[in-house]
């Protein structure tokens, strides 16, 4: 056999894998959302039906909106937690990132014990304005979710990279005069960028695509995953629910594919 | 040129350090840097050279009690972006976000000067350490030397009072460090601000420095001007640390160095039972056996171009190290006599 069958050889399992469990069930997935009774119009209905339109909107928004508050305080916590020494650091760290063990319907649940019915805040609110703020099964409730799981994912990637960053780059930029503000926004932020453009892609994708806090919080709440779930199980809505599908994956990685793009030329000076 | 003569005159006055963790960095010292002059910290690492470069800079604070004075107004509490000093570091610290001119002109647009203005400046700079044509670069894309020149164009954009340099050429290869030596000397001369630079290398304090302060342990051992360093260390380290050196010990009777290869008169050389006595090896040299007043026998001989270096025993109680003219024939093994004059002998202080 010759050297280069072998590798072919080799290169068998992953493509039974990529064919059976990959491309197949995607190909399948394209195709089912062009059988409903519009045909391929049904893709376009995507875009042009109200409903289907504005949670897409929604979606995207609230997966924006979380990605960006994520990365803001997982900026400034991995900063301070990658640059200070000081007793209990160490469990800080732990806890700050021990919600990567949690699936999503536990993360769901402790909205609700913080937020809901008879949670925290409510219980709170209630005794000082004697009002129960209560905001769990709303799409502020999963936006507080996302904040939680997104947060450790990124503030690991971010300390990484704060750990490798050149102290001399911002002695330098002091010595030339300029402000602590002026350090961050031309030395460290600059840096950190393609940190922040990876661990924010995984941010967006999760957010984007996260059900099982959607499906806790509440049935009701308009995001593209629970539109997809209750057409497909609730209205048995195959083609629509394929249709919307691929519409997710689709802007996800395009949003994503964008983002690269934008900050490629800073990824790749900061290299 | 424009930045010729200005400068600060920098005192430091018994600053020390000592780290969190309770490891002493520095002893209280104090010292006296003239406008305009270039002093050299030099020593091996961790003694303390670079903990007083990064006093001076602001980007650490000295120990109670210590005080830095630009001019004569105390800088101690003034943080390093409000003390304009101009700063090369060992690993150039070049923004990889921005292109060459800008990091040059980085610190001209945090001061607020106008676009035409720090064109003007970056084109100055650029054209005075010869990296025309590199201005929209990126930093990846330039070499370990142009790199060095870029961070000297930034740090100097900026006419700081002082110009702290931290081990700027030990990034780079030998032949181009010589080279970028002599450049950077003329540099230093042209430019005239008052600077501090901070090296392990004695070849590039003796040619940089109008004073060089000789630093071990985290204290001054001596400071001097490089021929008086060299010519009259104060102790055994300095001379070891500078140069090359042979340090004998043995005992001198009425101004006569007595070896176990014959006698040497010493200059100023009082009755001693155990001196220690320094001998540059090229002030020896080397004669017929017979004629001189010491003799040994050639150990080895090492061809190195411009001299040889012979190692003599026999002589002294150790061998000696000889710089001899590349035209002296001698073979190991052969006797040889040496002749050291009385004032290349140096007498050290015993150490403790």
């Amino acid at each position: 056999m010759s050297q280069k069958s072998f590798v072919w050889l080799c290169l068998l399992p992953l493509a039974v894998v990529t064919t059976a469990f990959f491309l197949l069930p995607m190909a399948r997935l394209v195709v089912a959302g062009a059988e409903g009774p519009h045909g391929l119009a049904g893709y376009l209905a995507v875009l042009t039906e109200g409903r289907y339109r504005a949670t897409l909107f929604n979606t995207v928004l609230l997966a924006a909106a979380a990605t960006v508050v994520t990365l803001i305080v997982a900026t400034i916590a991995g900063m301070f937690l990658q640059r200070h020494r000081f007793p209990g650091r160490a469990v800080l760290i732990a806890m700050l990132t021990f919600p990567l063990a949690f699936p999503g319907v536990v993360v769901g649940f402790m909205i609700i014990l913080l937020a809901g019915r008879q949670g925290l805040i409510g219980d709170l609110s209630n005794r000082i304005f004697g009002e129960k703020f209560v905001f769990a099964y709303s799409i502020y409730g999963l936006f507080l979710g996302y904040l939680y799981f997104s947060i450790p994912r990124v503030i690991l990637t971010i300390m990484a990279a704060v750990q490798k960053l050149d102290v001399g780059l911002e002695e330098a930029a002091r010595s030339l005069g300029a402000s602590p503000w002026a350090v961050q926004r031309d030395v460290v932020l600059p840096a950190l960028a393609p940190a922040f453009v990876a661990s924010g892609a995984i941010a967006f994708a999760t957010a984007m695509g996260a059900f099982g806090t959607a499906f806790t919080l509440a049935t009701n709440i308009d995001v593209l995953p629970m539109l997809i779930y209750t057409e497909f199980t609730l209205a048995a809505n195959f083609a629509t629910s394929a249709a919307l599908s691929v519409g997710l994956g689709l802007i996800t990685w395009l949003i994503l594919a964008l983002a690269r793009t934008f900050s490629g030329s800073a990824v790749a000076a900061a290299g | 040129m424009s930045t010729a003569g200005h400068g600060a005159a920098v005192r430091i006055e018994a600053c020390g350090k000592t780290f969190a963790d309770g490891t002493r960095a520095l002893d209280p010292a104090t010292l006296d840097i003239a406008r305009g002059e270039t002093l050299v910290l030099l020593g091996p690492s961790g003694c303390g050279k670079t903990t007083m470069l990064r006093i001076i800079a602001g980007l650490e604070l000295p120990d109670a009690g210590g005080k830095v004075l630009f001019d004569g107004k105390d800088m101690t509490s003034v943080p390093i972006e409000r003390r304009n000093v101009g700063m090369v570091f060992q690993s150039y610290a070049l923004f990889p976000n921005m292109t060459v001119a800008d990091n040059i002109a980085y610190g001209l647009k945090i001061r607020g000067v106008a676009r035409d203005e720090r064109a003007a400046r970056v084109a100055e700079l650029v054209a005075l350490t010869n990296i025309t044509g590199l201005e929209n670069r990126r930093i990846d894309q330039l070499s370990g030397g142009q790199r060095q020149r870029v961070a000297l164009a930034r740090a100097v954009a900026i006419r700081p009072g002082i110009l702290l340099l931290d081990e700027p050429l030990t990034a780079l290869d030998a032949a181009l460090r010589d080279r970028l030596r002599t450049e950077l000397n003329r540099l230093l001369r042209a430019l005239g601000i008052t600077t501090i630079y901070v090296t392990h290398d004695q070849a590039e304090a003796m040619e940089l420095g109008d004073r060089i302060v000789v630093m071990r342990k985290g204290a001054i051992a001596q400071i001097g001007a490089p021929r008086e360093v060299y010519f009259v260390p104060k102790d055994r380290f300095v001379a070891e640390f500078i140069g090359a050196a042979n340090i004998v010990e043995a005992p001198i009777e009425n101004g006569i160095l007595i070896l176990p290869g014959g006698r040497l008169s010493i200059e100023g050389g009082a009755t001693t039972a155990n001196a220690t006595v320094m001998i540059r090896p090229e002030t020896i040299r080397v004669t017929n056996a017979g004629t001189e007043a010491l003799s040994g026998v050639v150990d080895s001989v090492s061809f190195i171009g411009d001299r040889q270096r012979i190692v003599v025993s026999g002589a002294s109680s150790k061998p000696l190290n000889v710089d001899a003219p590349n035209t002296i024939q001698a073979k190991v093994g052969d006797r040889v006599g040496l002749s050291i004059a009385a004032d290349a002998l140096r007498l050290l202080p015993s150490e403790p």
